[in-house]
């Protein structure tokens, strides 16, 4: 006979487990989106590479509210972590699901107001474009995470993610994935012209 | 509990099987199928269908070009057709067939009962076709994309292309790249999962490890052109500069990014085929291939350096000499492993026994124009005499001899090879080395002597010529040759239309081929197999005469798993059994998300946002229904073994 | 037999370039020359390599065998090390061509001749605006179309574009080069000696791209002085003229004219238009009949171009015709 244990006695069924089908499915998504990121990064640095001018053209951007905006996405992270961990309660998760959600908006309406202090607009340059374009793409992933927080937050109310708690598990994945990508493009965008 | 190991299932539990497994009839059923092989089959007959399309516009592109100064054509006329014909041939065409081929194939070769997420699936089927409907819209409308396939800017911004041609390229890209994507994590999840127990990786066909390359390579590379395309319409819609110079955007952003795409994906479309052949070809020489182990890995090492050539499309764009000496050794570099598949297929026919058939002759056949296409890539792997071969015909012979060599040769072997197994009935062998001849003569009748013309310096994407440059007598016989190769397709053509009905009636295993498609029935019942195999070798189906070791598969004792769609996951390297995984059935909601991106993409074109947003509204709403994880009887049951 | 196969295929690519002026297999400048003996050095390997797998196909196919049933089974190991031969044979042949590569874009990147011309040259949609550059600003002057220059030493190109990315090409001088909005490519091209080279814009630019070509005109170094002396002559500015009035009127909002108060810059310059070698960027010759043909219907001949349908009366086409031909 072959070489498979053919001895065990039950398999689990469906996929709870944490290494499960849909974890790799969620794995090929923040393999997909991030690259999106590095390539949106590359084109940053790479109209900067070529710019004539100074890059920024008129300066690094101001850290006044992006800074205090990367550490709510980076607490929310944690809050989200704290409250979707295994054997945690329902309390808990749903505390952790708010507050996130909470901590989320925050950071995007913060954002809407730098956006809107910007002195340029889309069409002003090459800068201009890469910029609104590489924060909104990062703002557009939060959106969908805000989408899917309320989702799970309905879920846990009803009872389904009781049934299902790999589900929160994978939104957790989703939501440090897209804090991640904030750092490489905060890093990007706000640190890097600093020091170069 | 004590295990039953029975070795066979009676008839009632195959019925049992067959109601869990058969998708509903009628339209409904047409419409909500998640079953891998009728999505398979629709991608095979979708992309044959833009292969003729493809191939009526290269026909119409050849009548024009068969004398200097032809004036069949008007020059608009000819830049939508060549345009058109790449991205038909490249976007919907090349992928898709490869992929139909694997739907169809991967749970059959991998002992499991379907892909790994089969609503997925069905999505990544309606996006494709939706995105062609899409980007041959243009066509009534008389805006096709005319760009050429690169779409190079400035010349396809707003200010030079101002019609709705290149948003529809645009777009129409973006929404296939979801598809795409969608289809690729289909199958780089499905066989890190969805395996029979023993089918460790040492033991995977190597059309698995082809598609696995190309779609763990599409994953990345994909969405370097879909940012391309959005840039694009960014600069020609909202007025940014990402592009346009005025304002500091560079024209070679959108080279980089859409050849960081283009490079790893013209391998994407060829490793499945060569992966094809690798798998097909030892049939056809009683025995097994040499050099597995080393074909794999070539397969895999040809994708990872194939991330690292891309600036050999932009050899004289006028990048620093390092930079570009750089690419040109990694454009050298790349030719090893294909040599050492080369070799390795034409080792397995030295020490085999051919076989006449008609897949031997394409698999034959194809090694030879794989070669030739090699060598023409090796020559403009050279960035010194790139100078001179780049935007000639030479790089038109060399595209095709690898497109046509690499994936329609084994395409062509590989549908006379699996049409058996799918159809049920043989193709006709007459006919089928007729198409060959017709198909390989016709062929290089077309493309050798674009080589000659390429080396006296006729360039490419031209609606017409000079008689002065000498080349009108080989245009005409390049033209002669395209339409004898369109005969040999109308023979495929033919005899697939005629076999479906007339052909010889097939048995399980035709072709007596050592894979585990070829241990069920030809046409395979919907559930694949009726109790899942366990593998102990590279060739199951071979064991007992290859005797290799002590160890057998087996597809008649192993798990029955008939409590609802089920099929068994397993561990990634050794592939141990590790969970039962409930496979949902047939379902609308593939095709209504499809619905709602069409929507979205609509609603772009027309920069309508009231319509954008009742597409995505529609498309969230649907997602919501399809993402919501659904209850199961159990949590664990014990393994029943048949 | 492999060796005859070879030298037959060789002889009908020389056969070929010969008649072939967009050719690259002889290079007829020392950029060209070294590109083509490594473009013959590559080719002749690429021959072998087809020639030699080939018969390793058609053997292994065709070879002899025991007659057996069943299926082969064996040991792989000399397979193994035959493959091992092969990927041996195939590393030494790319490591040699790679090496051969880089030698010779070094060669081509060697700026240690000094080049004794500077011209600028600029595509646009679908033709060639050059301009001669001197210390001297007072002897610069402008041009379309025909690049003269002078042969036997190294001539330097910036090449830029106004509109999309065009390419420049001149096979039997050099390789190619591309124009890209927004940056400089810079370029040098020799002719061994004087003669007609026969050039093609090499990327896709739009409808016409298909009809941009051009002429570099190498001449002997004196004659070359001449040239560029004669083109500073400003044409005869006589306002009375009905054929100049009939220019300035219709044409000199895109056109130019040296000693004339035309100073149009969106279309090619046409000063000395009766010496140049073709019209419309290298479609048609450059005479009488033709360009009367190219002034009634520019759109039957180059369609999409942006030479509008003028709508000229006989007399007018006839007398702007005479008076072009006449601007030696």
């Amino acid at each position: 006979m072959a070489d498979i244990h053919l001895a065990e006695t039950s398999l689990p069924v469906g996929g709870q487990e944490l290494i499960s089908t849909r974890w790799w499915g969620m794995m090929c998504l923040i393999a997909t989106e991030g690259i999106l990121f590095v390539y949106l990064i590359f084109a940053y640095a790479y109209l900067g590479s070529q710019s004539p001018g100074a890059w920024p053209p008129a300066g690094p951007p101001s850290l006044a509210l992006s800074a205090p905006d990367t550490v709510v996405l980076v607490a929310s992270s944690f809050l989200l972590g704290w409250g979707a961990r295994r054997g945690a309660n329902k309390a808990r998760l749903q505390l952790a699901l708010a507050g996130t959600f909470v901590l989320g908006t925050i950071f995007l309406v913060v954002q809407g107001f730098e956006w809107a202090a910007k002195p340029f607009t889309l069409k002003t340059n090459a800068y201009s474009a890469i910029y609104f374009t590489l924060t909104g793409f990062h703002m557009a992933h939060v959106v969908v995470g805000l989408l899917m927080l309320l989702v799970l937050m309905g879920w846990s109310v009803s009872g389904r993610l009781n049934r299902h708690p790999e589900c929160a598990f994978l939104g957790t994945l989703y939501w440090h994935f897209v804090d991640v990508v904030w750092l490489a493009v905060f890093t990007a965008i706000y640190l890097f012209p600093r020091f170069s | 509990m004590a295990i039953e190991i029975a070795q066979d299932l009676p008839a009632s539990e195959r019925r049992k099987l067959l109601d869990i497994w058969e998708t509903a009839p009628g339209i409904y059923g047409w419409l909500a199928t998640v079953d891998h092989k009728k999505i398979g089959v629709r991608y095979l007959c979708t992309a044959f269908f833009f292969l003729v399309i493809g191939g009526v516009e290269a026909l119409l592109m050849r009548i024009q070009l068969a004398q200097p100064g032809l004036k069949l054509l008007s020059p608009e006329a000819y830049n939508q057709l060549f345009s058109m014909h790449g991205v038909t041939m490249i976007f919907l065409y090349a992928l898709p067939m490869l992929s139909g081929f694997s739907n169809y194939l991967w749970p059959l070769l991998l002992g499991s009962r379907d892909m790994a997420f089969p609503r997925l699936n069905a999505l990544s089927y309606w996006v494709y076709l939706f995105a062609g409907i899409f980007l041959y819209i243009s066509f009534p409308l008389g805006q096709a994309p005319n760009g050429g396939w690169f779409n190079y800017v400035p010349n396809t911004e707003l200010q030079y292309d101002p019609g709705i041609n290149i948003d529809i390229y645009s777009l129409g890209l973006i929404f296939l790249g979801i598809s795409t994507v969608v289809g690729s994590a289909n199958f780089v999840v499905t066989v890190l999962r969805c395996r029979a127990p023993g089918m460790s990786v040492n033991r995977l066909p190597i059309l698995v490890w082809g598609t696995l390359t190309a779609s763990v390579a599409n994953l990345l590379a994909v969405p370097a052109v879909s940012l391309a395309c959005f840039l694009l319409w960014m600069d020609r819609r909202y007025f940014t500069h990402f592009y346009v110079i005025s304002g500091g955007g560079q024209p070679l952003l959108w080279q980089h990014l859409f050849w960081v795409f283009g490079h790893p994906w013209v391998y994407a479309l060829v490793l499945p085929g060569m992966g094809i052949v690798s798998d097909a070809l030892p049939v056809f020489c009683r025995r097994p291939l040499v050099g597995y182990t080393l074909v794999a890995i070539s397969t895999v090492s040809t994708m990872i350096l194939g991330f690292g050539v891309w600036v050999h499309h932009m050899f004289a764009t006028g990048l620093p000499v390092v930079a570009l000496s750089f690419f040109s050794a990694a454009s050298f570099v790349i030719a090893i492993p294909s040599a050492i598949a080369v070799f390795a297929w034409i080792a397995t026919i030295w020490t085999g026994r051919p076989q006449f058939k008609t897949p031997f002759l394409f698999f034959a056949g194809f090694i030879l124009l794989f070669v030739i296409g090699g060598v023409s890539g090796f020559m403009t792997a050279s960035v010194a005499l790139d100078w001179q071969l780049t935007d000639t015909y030479f790089i038109v012979a060399h595209l095709h001899y690898v497109l046509l060599g690499i994936n329609v040769f084994p395409v062509v072997g590989g549908i006379h090879f699996w049409f058996p197994k799918i159809t049920g009935r043989m193709m006709d062998e007459r006919l089928g080395k007729w198409t060959f001849w017709t198909m390989f003569i016709g062929f290089n009748l077309a493309f050798f002597p674009m080589h000659l013309i390429g080396l006296m310096g006729m360039p490419r994407r031209v609606y017409t010529y000079s008689a002065e440059l000498g080349v009108g007598g080989y245009n005409l016989l390049i033209s002669a040759g395209a339409f004898l190769l369109a005969a040999g397709i109308l023979l495929l053509l033919v005899n697939i239309v005629r076999s479906r009905t007339l052909g010889a009636v097939a048995g399980p295993n035709p072709w007596d081929a050592p894979t585990l498609e070829w241990s069920v029935s030809s046409p395979p019942p919907p559930y694949n197999f009726a109790v899942i195999p366990v593998i102990a070798s590279r060739h199951p189906l071979w064991e007992d005469r290859l005797d290799e070791t002590t160890d057998r598969s087996t597809v008649h004792g192993g798990l029955v798993l008939d409590e609802g769609k089920e099929t068994v996951g397993v561990t990634v390297l050794d592939a141990e059994p590790d969970v039962i995984l409930k496979m949902p059935g047939d379902t609308l909601v593939p095709l209504l998300t499809a619905l709602g991106m069409m929507v979205i993409f609509c609603g772009m074109l027309l920069i309508n946002f009231w319509v954008v947003g009742a597409g995505a509204v529609w498309t969230a709403m649907v997602l919501l229904v399809w993402l919501a994880p659904r209850d199961h009887a159990a949590k664990e049951r014990p393994a029943v073994h048949g | 037999m492999k060796r005859s196969a070879a030298g037959l295929f060789s002889l009908l690519m020389l056969s070929n370039c010969a008649r072939a002026p967009l050719g690259y297999l002889e290079g007829e400048g020392p950029a060209a020359r070294s590109i083509a003996s490594l473009g013959w050095g590559l080719l002749g390997i690429s021959v072998a390599v087809c020639l030699i797998t080939g018969a390793l196909l058609v053997f292994s196919i065709f070879r002899r065998r025991a007659q057996t049933d069943g299926l082969g089974r064996g040991d792989d190991r000399s397979s193994l090390r035959w493959i091992g031969v092969g990927l041996s044979v195939t590393t030494v042949l790319l490591l040699a061509s790679a090496v051969w590569t880089l030698w010779t874009v070094r060669g081509l990147s060697d700026t240690s001749r000094a080049a004794e011309v500077n011209i600028d040259v600029t595509g646009q949609q679908w033709w060639w605006e050059v301009r001669y550059r001197s210390d001297t600003p007072s002897r610069e002057f402008s041009t379309a179309n025909d690049l003269v220059i002078p042969a036997g030493v190294p001539v330097q190109l910036n090449l830029r574009s106004r509109d999309v990315v065009h390419s420049f090409w001149v096979p039997k001088l050099a390789g190619k080069m591309d124009m890209i909005p927004g940056q400089t490519n810079r370029i040098r091209i020799e002719a061994d000696r004087p003669g007609i080279y026969r050039g093609q814009c090499s990327e896709f630019c739009g409808v016409q791209h298909a009809q941009m070509a051009f002429f570099v005109i190498a001449l002997a170094p004196a004659d070359f002085q001449t040239w560029w002396n004669h083109q500073l002559e400003p044409a005869r500015n006589d306002p009375k003229a009905i054929p100049q009035q009939t220019f300035i009127e219709r044409c000199s909002g895109c056109h130019a004219i040296r000693g004339l108060p035309a100073g149009g810059i969106l279309g090619p310059n046409l000063s000395h238009f009766g010496s140049r070698r073709t019209i419309a960027a290298g479609i048609l010759p450059n005479d009488s009949g033709n360009l009367a043909h190219w002034l009634n219907d520019s759109q039957g001949v180059k369609p999409g171009s942006k030479m509008p349908e003028l709508h000229l009366a006989a007399n007018q086409v006839d007398a702007l015709t005479a008076y072009l031909e006449g601007l030696k």
